[in-house]
């Protein structure tokens, strides 16, 4: 009979997901952070890399042009292996522990940190240029008419404002850098896939742990949604574009029912 | 850019009554000559309006003195500046920096026929930004400097509302107490009350006209021929590039002298 043959351990399933092990939540806080401070990195990099393809300079652009090309055009695992074993069979760098404030970071997570945030960072500039490039035209040259230069215009006028088309797909970014985390198992971060895959060998209940980390995984993103929901109402009430009696569900929930919301044709 | 068939070199300075000295203005976008051998001067106090067709280069000429467009050829001064230029140590016309150009356009006031006022700021914040930002004035007497100006466009009950629930008439009348929060010299209008709904244009024009009454000077691309009748002291009439009649609303309204004047108040009025 079917039933008879099914192996799944009710209790140890509910035990590691209610009562996960401390070495289970290590991972997943090492899930969390690598993506956090990748994604920050991200951010600022992206930026410039964004700005950059803008220059009058036509080397600058050529430039910022060519790390986007690579960054994008090569996996990340690949990107992985270069950076920390690549580069130490080579002697160019070998990443070490590090301790500062007390923390031992591993040199397998500062690789990791390194890499992820370089290759989201090429995404990232990508997103933002075209958030800068969807902000009118006059918004630059009323702050030129006020007697602004082109980088105060830049940083006070259009920057802020290009921030309302970059969420939306900044966020969709980084829900899919939080699960892509899992690769770093490759290079041996004890990340929460790994943890789960020394779980699962040393238990053999392999179905019920990664049943584990899929809810775990779909929990952090689930938060993530949230966070971007209130992220972007605030954004819109810095506009001045108030929906009355609407809560951070609501955003949610329509979110989960219209998929165009993810993308940049959310304006209003 | 210093194209070789203007003057290399220029008295800055220039003529003590004019505010605004523009010669012989050369401007092309690509094949096309907008702008061929415009000049104009307008006194202190002036308020010169410039019409014409679309097309006829207005709006061209307008960008052309707060740089917004460089000319291929031409000297623009403004308040005694060569606009988008310097002179060197040996009195040779070459490129103005980005902050020096900054600097000559923070004396010249800019308003767009579709407002562009900041979105993500309120009306007051958007009147602040100029002096916080640009000079360097603290956020207290930036703040009083923008209520009066607010006031002075009938916008006090509207300090703090942001341009998504302003109407046309009240996002314009901002923009223009953005402008002159700076203190400016020059006023440039660029067909300010086009994108107006008929019914608000007449608050957007009495703020105009109270400026002109302040002994503004400025310069207004406008199709309100009745307006510019009443607040211009010279009208300018643009056709294919070229001033071809300038005068006092009288002469240019009542008498005109060219043809194409007479065609384009024709389908005008």
């Amino acid at each position: 009979m079917l039933t008879s043959t099914l192996q799944f351990d009710t209790s140890f399933f509910w035990h590691e997901l209610l009562r996960p092990s401390s070495g289970f939540l290590g991972g997943l806080w090492r899930t969390v952070y690598i993506s956090i401070i990748a994604q920050v990195i991200a951010v600022i990099i992206g930026l410039a890399v964004a700005l950059a393809r803008r220059s009058t300079l036509r080397l600058v652009r050529s430039v910022a042009g060519f790390y986007v090309w690579v960054l994008r055009g090569t996996p990340l695992l690949v990107q992985l292996v270069i950076v920390y074993d690549g580069l130490a069979a080579t002697g160019i760098y070998r990443f070490q522990d590090m301790t500062f404030l007390g923390v031992t970071v591993l040199a397998s997570v500062q690789a990791a940190i390194v890499t992820l945030a370089l290759n989201e960072s090429a995404y990232m500039s990508e997103i933002i240029r075209s958030g800068l490039a969807a902000v009118d035209v006059g918004q630059n040259e009323a702050a030129l008419s006020i007697g602004m230069t082109p980088a105060q215009s830049m940083r006070y006028v259009v920057v802020p404002q290009a921030m309302r088309f970059v969420i939306p797909p900044l966020g969709n970014d980084f829900n899919a850098m939080m699960k892509s985390t899992s690769v770093l198992s490759v290079i041996g971060v004890p990340e929460m896939f790994l943890i789960t895959q020394e779980i699962s060998s040393s238990t053999f209940h392999t179905f019920e742990i990664f049943m584990d980390a899929a809810l775990y995984y779909l929990a952090l993103t689930t938060i993530w949604t949230f966070i971007q929901a209130w992220m972007e109402a605030k954004v819109d009430r810095s506009w001045g574009i108030v929906r009355t009696n609407r809560s951070v569900f609501t955003t949610v929930r329509e979110r989960f029912q219209d998929p165009r919301t993810l993308g940049l044709s959310r304006r209003a | 850019m210093v194209s070789p068939n203007t003057p290399e070199t220029i008295a800055e300075g220039g003529g003590e009554n004019f505010i605004v000295q523009a010669t012989e203005i050369w401007k092309s976008f690509g094949a096309q000559d907008v702008l061929k051998g415009v000049s104009l001067n307008v006194a202190r106090g002036e308020v010169v309006v410039l019409i014409g067709p679309s097309g006829s280069g207005k709006t061209t000429f307008l960008r052309c003195i707060n740089h917004f467009e460089t000319p291929n050829s031409g000297v623009v001064q403004v308040n005694g500046h060569l606009i988008g230029s310097k002179l060197d140590r040996n009195g040779r016309r070459v490129d103005a920096s980005a902050r020096e150009v900054a600097k000559q356009r923070a004396e010249i006031g800019f308003v767009f026929q579709h407002f562009n006022l900041f979105p993500n700021r309120t009306a007051l914040e958007n009147v602040m930004l100029g002096p916080v930002k640009v000079q360097q004035m603290s956020k207290d007497k930036a703040r009083s400097v923008a209520i009066d100006q607010l006031t002075k466009v009938g916008l006090s009950n509207k300090m703090d509302t942001y341009p998504a629930q302003l109407s046309g008439g009240q996002k314009q009348r901002v923009a223009i107490a953005r402008s002159l929060a700076m203190n400016p010299a020059l006023m440039l209008f660029d067909e300010p009350t086009s994108a107006l709904d008929p019914e608000v244009i007449g608050e957007v024009l009495t703020v105009i006209r109270d400026l002109a009454n302040d002994g503004m000077t400025m310069i207004i691309v406008s199709h309100e021929i009745g307006f510019a009748r009443e607040v211009a002291d010279r009208v300018a009439m643009f056709d294919d590039g070229q001033i071809v009649e300038i005068g006092s609303p009288q002469q240019v309204f009542d008498n005109p002298t060219q043809v194409r004047t007479k065609t384009f108040l024709s389908k005008v009025l």
